[in-house]
């Protein structure tokens, strides 16, 4: 096959565009290694001159009788808790109404639908002042549970299951009716199985999101032991701000995890983006 | 009732009730807290509380602050939303033509700044920004041009954010564009070709009608996202140097927990509710107009 200039300067140009959209995600590794203090050098260094894992050493081990703590670990974990609960919690909910929408006949289902069209438009910023009181004044302020419920919503979730099981064929689940089988059985072993990608789509989006999510965690933990990672990284750039490869460190272990979660599960992501089909 | 209707509202009641209760009624809350003094006082006692009418309102149109951080959204959206509109749309123009090689590898490449979690990555570019020792800086000083102080300079701070803000995002609209450009018909294109259209005619009248209605919908919804910059201010510029990218989200913020005017935070995000509202309403008018969806 012959490579024309023309491809060769075009596939140049995007690999070039390429390295700009990865090349501080390098740097933040690269800087992540470096030695305490050497990277604030002019020129500054690209690679690390001598490998080192002392920055995650200090960030993530407990320091017997030391004064800072950043608090990373317990926020690493309370990040994994949430971001699993968050994915549970909007599959239980989401997957049952959004096959209900598209395929039962049940009493208001049009108007339901509506309001959750019409929900859509509300930012979720408006709700948060006064959903913060509410948790207040059941005492939910500084619990996993307020900072799981919003995600109590499930608009967009629904809409997207709904829109992926409009494509079921309702033959099979008359043929599973008239084979006697309940509504339940029908939901479980004929529906689930073909929305599997869809439902691994949703599932993936609510751990991203949630594990991203910055102003509600924010809002509603007030106590460092209950940080989430980007609260805590947050925090500790206030006050740390001047250890560039400390905090270098501290931005890997917060966007590394999703970033691989999303390299393993692309097919998904991708189809999600773009409206969400239930090839296989 | 049939077994399939029971079924049915089982199956929705919970994540309606959900909705109801930490969507619906915080929403009808915040619209009721507006017209209140909600403070710190009435947090401590809710007999502080009085009704203020419009009085909330009243006072935020006579805040500088308020004003400023109006102005600064609104800049941020005005320069933000074409510059990424524009990325996105180059780069997804020239991933698609056909002969560029090894398409999948670089879709994720480029994709990737997307998924990475926003503090984090904003933690990172803070750096990047650094006047002395920035990666940024480093680059200009190979073609000769003095450091910039990016984001400790009042006249670069919303462009230096808007920097950052496009790297992690354009991802997103690329791969719609992508997809709408896959769309284009190859043989009108060819067509246009032969009878001596030039690339500009041929992206004017055959690639740009087809991707109109993407072009238009991702405009919109890139206005409503920018309305509603947060976090790039809080972690890389805490609203300066000089109230310079305080945004209305920002404003809200700090109001409503640094400040616990509750009340008047209310006020502000209802004010962000109507102007997203009245974006939601443009796009629809304007699809409507189009017959485009």
């Amino acid at each position: 096959m012959v490579v024309s200039a023309g491809s060769l300067l075009r596939t140049a140009l995007v690999a070039l565009f390429a390295l700009i959209a990865v090349l501080p995600l390098l740097w933040m590794v690269n800087v992540s290694l470096m030695a305490p203090g050497t990277a604030a050098t002019f020129p500054p260094p690209f690679w690390p001159a001598h490998p080192t894992l002392a920055n995650y050493r200090e960030l993530l081990l407990p320091h017997p009788g030391g004064l800072t703590s950043y608090h990373i670990l317990p926020a690493l974990g309370n990040s994994a808790v949430l971001a699993s609960l968050t994915t549970v919690l909007s599959l239980l909910l989401c997957v049952p109404a959004g096959y209900a929408f598209a395929k039962l006949r049940f009493w208001g289902r049009a108007r339901m639908l509506q309001a959750l069209l019409a929900l859509a438009v509300v930012p979720a910023q408006v709700a948060m002042l006064p959903l913060f009181l509410m948790l207040k004044s059941v005492g939910l302020v500084n619990t996993y549970a307020g900072v799981l419920a919003p995600w109590l919503a499930g608009v967009y979730g629904v809409l997207f299951i709904r829109q992926a099981t409009l494509a079921v064929p309702d033959e099979m689940l008359d043929a599973a009716r008239i084979d006697g089988a309940s509504e339940a059985r029908i939901f479980l072993s004929v529906v689930l199985p073909l929305l599997r990608p869809v439902v691994v789509t949703l599932a993936l989006f609510a751990f991203l999101a949630s594990w991203s999510d910055f102003l509600w965690p924010l809002i509603a933990i007030t106590d460092q032991q209950h940080y989430t990672l980007p609260v805590a990284l947050a925090a500790i750039s206030r006050e740390h701000g001047g250890d560039t490869e400390l905090m270098m460190s501290g931005a890997v272990v917060t966007t590394l995890p999703v970033l691989l979660l999303f390299l393993a599960l692309q097919r998904y992501y991708f189809t999600g983006i773009l409206g969400g089909s239930i090839k296989g | 009732m049939t077994r399939q209707a029971r079924a049915g509202l089982g199956f929705v009641l919970p994540v309606m009730i959900g909705t109801v209760l930490v969507l619906v009624i915080p929403t009808i809350g915040a619209a009721l807290l507006s017209v209140t003094d909600f403070d710190i006082y009435a947090l401590a006692d809710i007999a502080n509380l009085r009704f203020v009418g419009a009085g909330n309102y009243a006072e935020l149109l006579r805040m500088p602050l308020f004003w400023r951080s109006v102005a600064n959204t609104a800049l941020f959206t005005a320069i933000g939303v074409p510059a990424a509109i524009a990325t996105s749309l180059g780069v997804a123009l020239l991933i698609s033509s056909a002969t560029v090689r090894w398409k999948p590898v670089w879709r994720v490449l480029l994709f990737a700044p997307y998924v990475t979690t926003l503090v984090a990555t904003a933690v990172v570019w803070r750096y990047m920004f650094d006047r002395h020792n920035g990666l940024l800086n480093y680059a200009l000083s190979l073609i000769s041009i003095a450091p910039v102080d990016w984001l400790g300079d009042p006249r670069t701070s919303i462009p230096a954010t808007l920097i950052f803000i496009v790297w992690k995002a354009f991802g997103y609209n690329m791969l719609v564009f992508i997809a709408a450009l896959s769309t284009v018909p190859q043989e009108l294109a060819e067509a246009a070709r032969l009878d001596g259209a030039g690339a500009w005619a041929r992206f004017r009248h055959v690639t740009l009608p087809a991707i109109g209605p993407a072009l238009l919908l991702a405009a919109v919804l890139s206005v409503a996202n920018f309305i509603q910059i947060f976090t790039e201010p809080y972690v890389m510029t805490h609203g300066g140097p000089a109230q310079s990218t305080v945004t209305v989200l920002y404003f809200m913020f700090d109001q409503g927990f640094t400040w616990w005017n509750l009340g008047m935070a209310s006020a502000v995000a209802m004010i962000v509710f109507v102007v997203i509202l009245l974006v939601t309403a443009v796009q629809a008018r304007l699809g409507k107009r189009n017959e485009w969806w």
